[in-house]
């Protein structure tokens, strides 16, 4: 930052500026004061740049499950569900998911909807594989989760986990749009504990 | 002038194909020189599935077929069971399974041509349509509380009579939904973009698409004058009056045309269907079909026959399911379960004639014209 001319060194605080009270701290802002986030507060404003207290999961992980983009890999009979749950009455839109995406590089959602045939499969992981990190995948239905209705037919899954990892399993045949809501918050309750400071405790 | 050939594959992950089909396309710069459809990306093995299970447990299958529209498809099977067995259905059961087929008809039609429209990129269709579709779900949700996969439609009649509040709800609906087409008719008929994508796009004549083995909608969008509920009536439509819609242009927006007047028609049946509904409150064969509901619900499934075995010998059956044609073969060695199924889906035989639509298209008209043709890839592949 250039200062009358000269150049100050933007680490460096100066003390000076901040008056040292000797009373014991009472109120909160006095326990903070004693902190000296506040001088680091003060330093950060001269610096006119802006402070956020957080863990940095906790920040990662607000902004991945706020807009989820799920990709567009309706496979069967869940996939009219999946449009139902797009539209104007149930609008999953709420939660920041309206845009499917139709490239699986744009998206970090993947809804296993429909019957995974063995002749699918391949495409199915392929898919998966395309879409960059970090993706969650949601098995919906019956179908998706275990084979469902088809578990006997020679040429069905018997669940798309065998092929790739699945977050959330979501039973049905096929499962009403508030199922696939409930899917989604379970997920985004998932989302919000990942990483190391979930396993510290620290996302409370 | 000649330019490279360039191979394009489409699909089988593609927001425009309906589900997993694929497209090879052999292109000339912009125009398809040769288009060839892959199918069997969702082949469930349906057939041989109702060769494992019973009469009975293969009515839920049938609803996954053509999952749009779930209902004809299980009426589709139950009456090639009946003529088997030869079932009487009281006339009650018969008005409440024609009310269903035709509140189903509305609902894929809505689907159909909502997708359709998305696909041209107009989103405000495929939002009302689901608006409507809604509704009509939470009428399907009163009477067997399913939203898509009902197995409602039972051999003799159906699972359980209409419950309190369901016409008056189905007549709001009916009253609402004559509203709402002319507002579709409003915002789409007279689009201009809408025209120069759909008219003479995809023109097939009457003579081919009957040698296709087109029904259905897109073939009365050729000039041909073929419903099965006029030309081999089942159930009780000799008794109800409505018209079958037909188009002579036999291009894309003949066919979209067709879906919207047939919209019309449903409503009109609908209408006189619940004008005439019986009073009795039998629904159901004496013999084959659930006694009538008066003891606690549970009890519902176990008056049906568990063991049911139709005499040897064979049917093919047909009804007019909102796609066209739908057909099951079903032949019976005696015992209870079917020693063969054998499903004509009026899918399948429509997409055959997607090469020779066309063929010196573009790529945009490809999709234009194969959402009229109002493909469920479920009922393609089985």
């Amino acid at each position: 930052m250039e200062k009358g001319g000269i150049r100050v060194d933007p680490v460096t605080i100066d003390t000076t500026k901040i008056k040292i009270t000797k009373k014991q701290p009472v109120t909160a802002l006095d326990k903070l004061n004693d902190t000296g986030l506040i001088s680091t507060v003060l330093s950060a404003r001269e610096r006119e740049g802006m402070i956020l207290f957080s863990t940095v999961d906790q920040v990662f992980n607000w902004a991945r499950l706020s807009s989820l983009w799920p990709v567009t890999s309706g496979l069967a009979c869940c996939a009219i569900e999946m449009m139902a749950v797009a539209m104007a009455h149930h609008d999953i839109a709420r939660f920041g998911m309206e845009i499917f995406r139709a490239s699986p590089r744009q998206a970090d959602l993947m809804f296993v909807a429909g019957t995974v045939t063995k002749r699918m499969a391949p495409r199915v992981k392929q898919l998966y594989e395309m879409m960059p990190d970090p993706k969650w995948v949601i098995a919906v239905g019956s179908c998706a989760s275990t084979g469902g209705p088809y578990h006997e037919s020679y040429s069905v899954l018997k669940g798309v986990d065998l092929i790739i990892p699945v977050d959330v399993y979501m039973p049905g045949c096929p499962p009403r749009p508030e199922a696939w809501i409930y899917a989604v918050i379970q997920l985004r309750e998932k989302i919000k504990n990942q990483g190391y400071g979930a396993k510290w405790g620290l996302n409370k | 002038m000649e330019s490279d050939e360039l191979l394009i594959n489409m699909g089988p992950v593609h927001p425009s194909t309906h589900g997993v089909l694929r497209f090879k396309l052999r292109m000339d710069g912009e125009s398809i020189r040769e288009c060839t459809p892959v199918l069997g990306h969702l082949h469930r093995g349906t057939e041989k599935i109702g060769e494992m299970k019973t009469y009975l447990q293969f009515i839920p299958y049938t609803d996954r077929l053509d999952y749009i529209s779930a209902f004809p498809n299980n009426y589709a099977f139950v009456k090639a069971v009946e003529e088997l067995a030869g079932i009487e259905v009281p006339l009650r059961a018969e008005y409440i399974r024609v009310l269903t087929m035709e509140l189903n008809r509305i609902v894929n039609h809505l689907v159909s041509i909502g997708s359709l429209l998305m696909d041209l990129g107009a989103a405000t269709m495929i939002m009302w349509g689901f608006r409507e579709r809604e509704n009509a779900l939470q009428l399907f949700e009163m009477l067997c509380g399913a939203r898509m996969t009902f197995n409602y439609i039972k051999p003799g009649g159906v699972r359980e009579d209409i419950p309190d509040g369901f016409m008056p709800k189905l007549n709001e609906f009916l009253k609402d939904m004559e509203k709402r087409i002319d507002d579709y008719e409003q915002l789409i008929n007279g689009n201009e973009i809408f025209h120069m994508r759909m008219k003479n796009i995809g023109v097939i004549s009457a003579k081919d698409a009957v040698n296709y083995g087109w029904t259905g909608p897109t073939l009365r969008g050729s000039g041909v004058d073929y419903d099965l509920r006029k030309y081999e009536p089942y159930s009780i439509y000799p008794d109800l009056d409505f018209k079958v819609c037909v188009r002579n242009e036999g291009d894309s927006f003949a066919r979209f045309i067709v879906r919207m007047d047939e919209m019309r028609e449903s409503l009109h049946i609908l209408r006189q269907v619940v004008d005439n509904m019986p009073a009795s409150k039998e629904i159901s064969s004496a013999k084959y079909g659930i006694a009538p509901m008066t003891g606690t619900p549970t009890a519902v499934s176990s008056y049906f026959p568990r063991i049911f075995t139709p005499p040897p010998g064979e049917v093919y059956s047909r009804i007019e399911a909102p796609k066209g044609e739908l057909g099951f073969y079903v032949v019976s060695d005696g015992t209870t379960k079917p020693y063969r199924v054998k499903i004509r889906s009026p899918s399948f035989c429509n997409l055959t004639a997607i090469p020779s639509l066309v063929t010196g298209l573009k790529i945009p008209d490809l999709i234009a014209a194969f959402g009229t043709i109002d493909v469920v890839l479920g009922d393609v592949d089985r």
